[in-house]
């Protein structure tokens, strides 16, 4: 693939150069745009792009930089992105741009207000460029199941790039975007990332607000970066997170020191590896090449003078069954107001109210939104509640606790992102439990609410990228950043 | 066979905050439909509630009133319905863990009423009122059916008034216990000022759970619900009805079918609204996306030390220590805006009688006569008060203060001003007493002389024609005092000629 030099820059690169007027934003713009036009096609990353408005942005941008260097001291400092064109996933709000969750029950949906995450990054001087595909409400792992069709892998089209937040992350892969921002409730974030052999930071629960995040699964959903490079992760985590008073739930936590974590040691480390996560029975069974991959990590750690252990956590075997009854339930209550009645897609014809109901969800909703309201609906049921339900959120709280006691122990852990490399079309999403078993390696830290990365570590026989996962303790952003940059100074397999 | 009712009631309260319970809307109607909503109230996508903190603490005042125990450790909970006027899908409300728990509420019942199974309160003339739960909730939107243009269009600007329902244990037998706690409860919740509680407007809301039972029978029956009671008058005749209409049945051998019915406050029935098979299936959950609420001592501690004293131990004090007699003290502490007057006026006139006297009597008979609420007193705090101590001290004559309180009354006027510029002040200066007394002696000298000649019945004569000649403002006690007086000397000068 030709391309431009300026695409393969990191985002912070480019805001680097853009400062120094190396380059300007205008240029990145139009050259994000070049390649948009000529692979966005056959790629389907975006759902929609702004094109006019980003250059117009980046001219803007442009025009401080000169005003800047030309001593203007009513800019006292540039902002940390500024000119930069990133993406932002189909369910993060911005005001007046349609956002639809990649569903045909908002379609058209237009909200009057910018979620907090998105509008950090337009403070931070980021350029929007567009919003990405997305599995249906996130609620998927391979962007397969999104209204508005599939999108491919940035190297091969037969191939999902992951999901749900796969377009932000074949954006950025294919050089459509710098960075992006996804979501990640079980794994939306990481998952995808591997797949396209970047950087995907789920961030510590609350850290980042959700304020304009449309809800799939309130008490895991996490917006987050999907970058180029460990620092771009850090650099994108800093300027979205941070305490909000129109979230409750959301939280103050430390930034991450970007430049502490280029002299990350993991020299006397202790680093765990959750057997747990290692699977060799069931639906999706680790294959030989993520177990070489990580085989390799460990060796590497080793010889850099971390000590690792294989660690027992039982609990995780039930991680899958919880998730998928705790992230279920909260997703029927939280789509229960796509009813037809005030926006969004409306079934015709209805006889009455009922049958209006009935029909917008049945038409409005797409198969794998639905099966997830019944689930929720059944778990809930006044029937269930006690059985599944309640034990669900006792067995969340075990989760938490084992991941509490083994962080007394342990400063980081390691496992792979996914079993298995990006599958091809067809091949998971038709089978939702082969998909949901496939999680089984994100959803603890989703449970838990603790920070996790993807990192890219390796390649399989087909040359497709394979992801490590790094999990800290709540609040351990600069731990396992700093280990994320240890992992890309050192290449796969030690030091090419 | 005899049959008792028994009642358990659900009252929504609208709470008076400036601001709805998850967003910063204000929660004062008026305005065109929907003018005061947002993102959150509107429940659009991607929008998150945030608690309203003077609601958890009305919620906790209101708890403390009741007697209740405070959850320390209190959460919100989802429950998942379909309704056009619920934008959100559910409702945030409180089912695990509600706010206040196990508390009660002695009302007055008449000696003769029974008063199983809530607990005897130590006063035989109480009877006590388990509170089960007290929670907090967020009120839905409203439908409007435009029968013209045959459509329904919706008003969300009600969407997010913070609610707290009081549930009650089954305690209440009759109709009577029912409206004595509702209004002994509306007085208190106004007190405390979390609420309006009108119910005419909705600020107060009653459901009527109710089952009745043979005498001696002790499991409950079936129950229904009656919803819509818009007055205590609708909630004592629904009690009636629904009584006996399930006592019809059960006499009759039938069963009493689990439903929630609507009361029809014209046609004083009520009519089934659904059964039970199909009441919704509410799916509740805790809220992911509210946190925990955690209340501590220090923070239950202030909120105590904030609650003003109540009614129920004002009647206490009034009768205890201010020595009223307790039918007194009833009526004066029905009223939040009563009791602020009558505690001003009795330490201005620094007698509580005085002060319960002319409350009851002639502020009471102003009330009726012109249909007033207390709530909407025009009265200073100050005026009653004023107009005692300016009667008793002979300043003014009683009807100068009844006018003065009818002015105070109406239009809020000042007492001393409204004496000044109407003349309504006694004339108790007694030289101009004198002057008038003998003036009138000389104008009547048949009736002076007659008097002085033994005819002492005259002397009431004689007492009002000087009252006429200052225009009735002459202090009647110095004025007869000033007339015996002169008669006394005259009777003596004429021994003396003699």
């Amino acid at each position: 693939m030709e391309k431009e030099p300026i695409l393969s820059m990191t985002a912070l690169e480019l805001a680097q150069a853009i400062r120094k007027k190396k380059v300007t934003s205008v240029e990145a713009v139009r050259a994000i745009f070049r390649n948009i036009d000529e692979h966005e096609y056959e790629r389907h990353a975006y759902v929609a792009f702004w094109k006019e408005e980003a250059l117009s942005e980046a001219l803007a941008c442009d025009a401080l930089v000169d005003k800047y260097n030309a001593g203007n001291t009513e800019i006292s400092e540039l902002p940390p992105l500024l000119g930069v064109p990133v993406a932002i996933k189909d369910n993060l709000l911005l005001s007046g741009k349609t956002a639809s969750c990649g569903s045909k029950m908002l379609e058209n949906y237009i909200p009057p207000y910018t979620a907090s995450c998105v509008e950090k990054l337009e403070k931070a001087g980021a350029v929007i460029i567009g919003r990405t595909n997305m599995d249906e409400f996130g609620m998927g792992v391979s962007t397969e199941h999104s209204y508005f069709g599939a999108t491919s892998h940035p190297m091969d089209i037969d191939r999902v790039p992951g999901g749900s937040s796969g377009g932000s992350a074949a954006a950025v892969a294919s050089l459509e975007a710098f960075a992006a921002l996804g979501t990640d409730t079980g794994g939306s974030i990481r998952q995808p990332a591997a797949f396209c052999g970047l950087f995907g930071l789920r961030p510590t629960y609350g850290s980042v607000s959700r304020h304009g995040l449309v809800a799939f699964a309130s008490s895991m959903d996490t917006a987050g970066p999907i970058a180029r490079s460990s620092a771009d992760a850090a650099a994108l985590f800093n300027i979205v997170m941070g305490p909000d008073p129109k979230d409750q739930t959301s939280v103050s936590s430390p930034r991450v020191d970007i430049s502490a974590m280029e002299s990350y040691s993991v020299e006397g480390k202790r680093i765990g590896i959750p057997k747990q996560l290692l699977s060799d029975e069931g639906d999706v069974r680790l294959s030989e090449e993520v177990a070489e991959s990580l085989q390799k990590a460990k060796v590497l750690l080793q010889e850099k003078g971390a000590i690792i252990e294989e660690v027992d956590m039982p609990i995780l075997s039930y991680a899958v069954p919880v998730y998928y009854i705790l992230s279920s339930a909260e997703a029927s209550s939280n789509l229960s107001r796509y009813d037809g009645i005030r926006y969004g897609y409306r079934a015709e014809d209805a006889a009455d109210l009922h049958d209006l109901y009935t029909k917008t969800r049945s038409e409005g909703f797409g198969l794998e939104v639905k099966r997830r309201i019944l689930l929720g609906n059944y778990v809930l049921s006044s029937e269930h509640f006690e059985d599944i339900y309640r034990k669900a959120e006792k067995a969340r709280d075990l989760v938490r606790k084992a991941f509490e006691e083994v962080f007394s122990k342990f400063d980081l852990l390691l496992s792979p992102t996914s079993p298995v490399t990006a599958p091809k079309k067809g091949e998971i999403a038709d089978d939702p439990l082969i998909a949901y078993a496939s999680d089984l390696c994100t959803v603890p830290a989703s449970l838990a609410g603790i920070p996790a990365v993807s990192i890219p570590f390796g390649e399989d026989r087909n040359g497709l990228p394979i992801g490590l996962q790094l999990m800290g303790p709540r609040f351990g952003e600069q731990e396992i950043l700093g280990a994320a940059r240890f992992f890309e100074k050192n290449g796969e397999g030690g030091g090419d | 066979m005899e049959f008792e009712t028994i009642v358990g009631l659900e009252v929504h309260v609208e709470l008076k905050t400036e601001s709805k319970i998850f967003c910063s809307c204000p929660t004062r109607f008026g305005g065109a439909p929907n003018a005061h909503i947002c993102e959150v109230c509107a429940g659009l996508p991607g929008a998150l509630p945030r608690l309203n903190k003077k609601v958890l603490d009305y919620a906790v005042m209101t708890s403390l009133a009741l007697h209740c125990e405070v959850t320390k450790k209190s959460r919100f909970d989802r429950k998942n319905y379909f309704y056009p006027d619920l934008p959100k899908g559910y409702q945030i409300s409180q089912l695990y863990a509600p706010i206040g728990r196990n508390g009660y509420m002695d009302i007055d019942v008449r000696p003769e009423a029974g008063r199983s199974p809530g607990e005897a309160s130590s006063d035989a003339s109480k009877k006590r009122i388990r509170i089960h739960e007290l929670h907090m909730e967020d009120d839905a939107g409203k439908l409007i059916h435009d029968e013209a243009e045959n459509s329904t269009k919706i008003d969300f600007s009600r969407c997010g008034v913070p609610l707290l329902e009081i549930v009650t244990e089954p305690d209440f037998r009759s109709d009577e216990e029912v409206t004595a706690f509702l209004s002994e409860l509306r007085t208190m919740l106004k007190f405390i000022g979390v609420s309006d509680c009108k119910m005419q407007e909705g600020s107060l809301r009653a459901d009527v759970n109710l089952s009745v039972r043979p005498i001696g029978e002790t499991a409950l029956g079936t129950r229904t619900e009656m919803k819509n009671l818009s007055s205590f008058r609708a909630v004592s005749k629904a009690i009636g009805y629904e009584a006996k209409r399930q006592w019809e049945i059960v006499r009759c051998g039938g069963t009493i079918d689990r439903e929630t019915r609507r009361w029809d406050e014209e046609k004083e029935m009520s009519f089934s609204m659904r059964k039970k098979e199909d009441a919704a299936e509410y799916k509740y959950f805790p809220e992911p996306d509210l946190p925990v609420l955690r209340i501590t001592d220090e923070k239950i501690d202030e909120l105590r030390s904030v609650l003003p004293e109540l009614p129920q131990e004002k009647r206490k004090r009034y009768i205890e220590e201010l020595h009223l007699p307790e039918y007194d003290a009833g009526i004066l502490t029905a009223n939040k805006e009563i009791t602020v007057l009558f505690e001003k006026t009795a330490e201005i006139c620094g007698d509580p009688k005085d002060a319960s006297n002319w409350i009851m009597v002639d502020l009471m008979k102003l009330l009726n006569d012109t249909s007033t609420l207390p709530e909407d007193l025009k009265i200073r705090e100050d005026s009653l008060g004023e107009i005692i101590v300016m009667f008793k001290e002979g300043k003014v004559s009683r009807a100068a203060g009844k006018e003065l309180l009818r002015a105070a009354f109406a239009e809020g006027a000042v007492p001393k001003e409204y004496a000044d510029a109407k003349d309504l002040w006694l004339i108790t200066d007694r030289g101009s007493l004198e002057e008038a007394v003998g003036k009138i002696l000389g104008n009547n000298g048949k009736a002076r002389d007659e008097y002085l000649a033994g005819k002492t019945k005259n002397f009431q004569f004689l007492l009002g024609q000087a009252m006429r000649e200052t225009k009735g403002k002459a202090d009647p006690a110095l004025l007869r005092s000033v007339l015996e007086e002169k008669l006394a000397q005259l009777s003596h000068d004429k021994t003396d000629k003699m």
